[in-house]
């Protein structure tokens, strides 16, 4: 079924279609819609889920937990500064392997403050010990979330999916919905092997771990976060028997013979491939990586088509504050290493707080590589780009 | 489903389970948690009445009852706080410094 609706309403669409058991529901921009739409649903006895109302993020994320150890499939959504008031439970949630579904949609963390679109928020969540997966457009937001769930409870990970902030969550798009029945088989119903209701045994769930115990427990969660990356691509394949549509760790867009290539995270990437396009019939061999999952990182996977550029441009949407590069960078730069030949690699912090990225701008960018790729001169390797300065062109570079 | 009883400090990564979680209740008990005491209690049983107050007000329930009588501290699980002293209406309780084998 083909319809028209704005990334919120087509994750809360998701939400309603699998119906989870509980919801912990706090607003903030631009995540607002989500809970809101939601609420309706509940409302009007379309979805049996306990809709809990609380009175911060940290608190239903607490919510999460507590209905998710109880045996109770559970999702939440967030933004900017609520994830980062649940940034204590987000890691409790992990390490408890509570297999929590978070929406989050993408917003520039605090300050000054800003409610626009970047990704400092989940980045900074990177090290929390939850699977993150990112969306391109309002298609893939809805689809990611109905791939979340067989994810996340096979490892017992939490995920977050995430879309970028007002670009995806508030754009209106036409997008292809699943069957209602159709999802609700696909994501199947929530059993754990243990859970508080279950009254057979009694649990104990969050114990403190003494240092005898604790690396332990970390090592099984670091196992767990590889073992996801298998079973990603394995919810993949199935998903695309269903939907016909097609994903994988990252999205390859004109890379088989791409000699220079940008890597990027969410909705630039529509831009980016607009560049692309225009590149291609001027004879550019430019090319796209779209990360779309970012927890686990997939860096033997991206090593291996980067192999065969000449020069890579990274584009962060975060600042790590590294005085390094970003997050994005780090990562790929990182994966890298391990290649006999590596291309050139630079990093391009951009867009951060909703500062708008043009085609032109990523054109600007391959103009850079194509430099970088003919007389092997990097120059700045971590450089920002959108902001003034003093007697340049705002492209930065 | 691994039992707390078989789970040690010498328990490889793969068979503990996930996020510490234990599949049974009451496992404190087997614990020897009472070392982390610096100040000990003293029962003085002449001086007891058995009113049954510093009971429920232990926080390890480790005052043992039987046949309606209290006994001595389960010093396994006595954490030394003190609570018990506080409590008691008839000083059949004090506190000598130094944990263990105080």
């Amino acid at each position: 079924m083909s319809i028209c609706l704005s990334g919120n309403e087509a994750v809360a669409y998701a939400m309603k279609q699998i119906n989870p058991d509980v919801m912990g529901a706090f607003p903030i921009t631009p995540s607002t819609e989500i809970p809101e739409y939601f609420a309706q649903y509940v409302a009007n006895g379309e979805v049996n889920t306990e809709y809990v109302t609380v009175e911060s993020e940290h608190s239903s994320m607490s919510v999460c937990i507590a209905a998710e150890a109880a045996g109770a499939r559970s999702v939440s959504a967030t933004s900017s500064c609520g994830l980062a008031l649940m940034y204590e439970m987000l890691y409790v949630a992990a390490s408890n392997r509570l297999p929590i579904t978070l929406a989050c949609v993408n917003r520039a963390l605090s300050g000054p403050i800003n409610i626009n679109n970047d990704h400092s928020d989940s980045m900074g969540a990177r090290d929390a010990g939850w699977i993150q997966i990112y969306a391109e457009n309002n298609q893939e937001a809805y689809d990611n979330f109905i791939m979340a769930m067989p994810v996340g409870e096979n490892v017992r990970l939490p995920v977050m999916s995430c879309m970028d902030g007002f670009i995806t969550s508030h754009a209106v798009e036409n997008i292809e919905l699943l069957e209602t029945d159709a999802v609700r088989a696909f994501v199947g119903e929530y059993k754990p092997e243990n859970f508080l209701l279950k009254k057979e045994n009694p649990l104990a769930v969050g114990p403190y771990d003494i240092s005898a115990y604790y690396m332990e427990h970390k090592v099984q969660q670091a196992e767990a976060m590889k073992a996801a990356k298998t079973r990603i691509l394995e919810v993949a394949a199935e998903f695309e028997k269903l939907s016909g549509r097609q994903y994988g760790l990252f999205e390859e867009y004109q890379m088989e013979d791409a000699e220079l290539a940008v890597v990027l995270i969410g909705s630039s990437a529509g831009t980016a491939k607009a560049a692309v396009n225009e590149l291609r019939e001027k004879g550019v061999k430019a090319g796209i990586i779209k990360v779309r999952v970012f927890r686990p990182f997939p860096g033997e996977e991206l090593a291996k088509v980067l192999a065969k550029t000449k020069a890579v441009a990274v584009m962060d949407k975060s600042e790590g504050f590294s005085a390094n590069g970003g997050p994005l960078f780090a990562e790929t730069r990182s994966a890298l290493y391990d290649l006999r030949e590596r291309p050139y690699l630079i990093d391009i912090v951009y867009g951060l707080g909703g500062r708008d990225l043009k085609t032109e701008d990523v054109e600007k960018i391959f103009a850079r590589l194509a430099e970088v790729a003919s007389t092997g001169k990097t120059g700045d390797v971590y450089s920002h780009m959108g902001q003034r300065r003093r007697g340049q062109d705002e492209s930065g570079l | 489903m691994i039992k707390a009883k078989d789970i040690n400090e010498k328990t490889p990564w793969e068979d503990l389970t996930p996020g510490g979680e234990i599949y049974e209740p009451g496992t404190a008990r087997d614990f020897n948690t009472g070392t982390w005491r610096t100040d000990t209690p003293v029962f003085i049983a002449e001086a007891c009445k058995h009113c049954m107050l510093c009971v429920p007000f232990c926080p390890d329930s480790a005052i043992p009852v039987k046949d309606g009588k209290r006994l001595d501290f389960d010093f396994m699980h006595c954490k030394g706080c003190g609570i018990c002293v506080t409590v008691c209406p008839f000083a059949a309780i004090k506190m000598v410094s130094g944990g263990e084998g105080a």
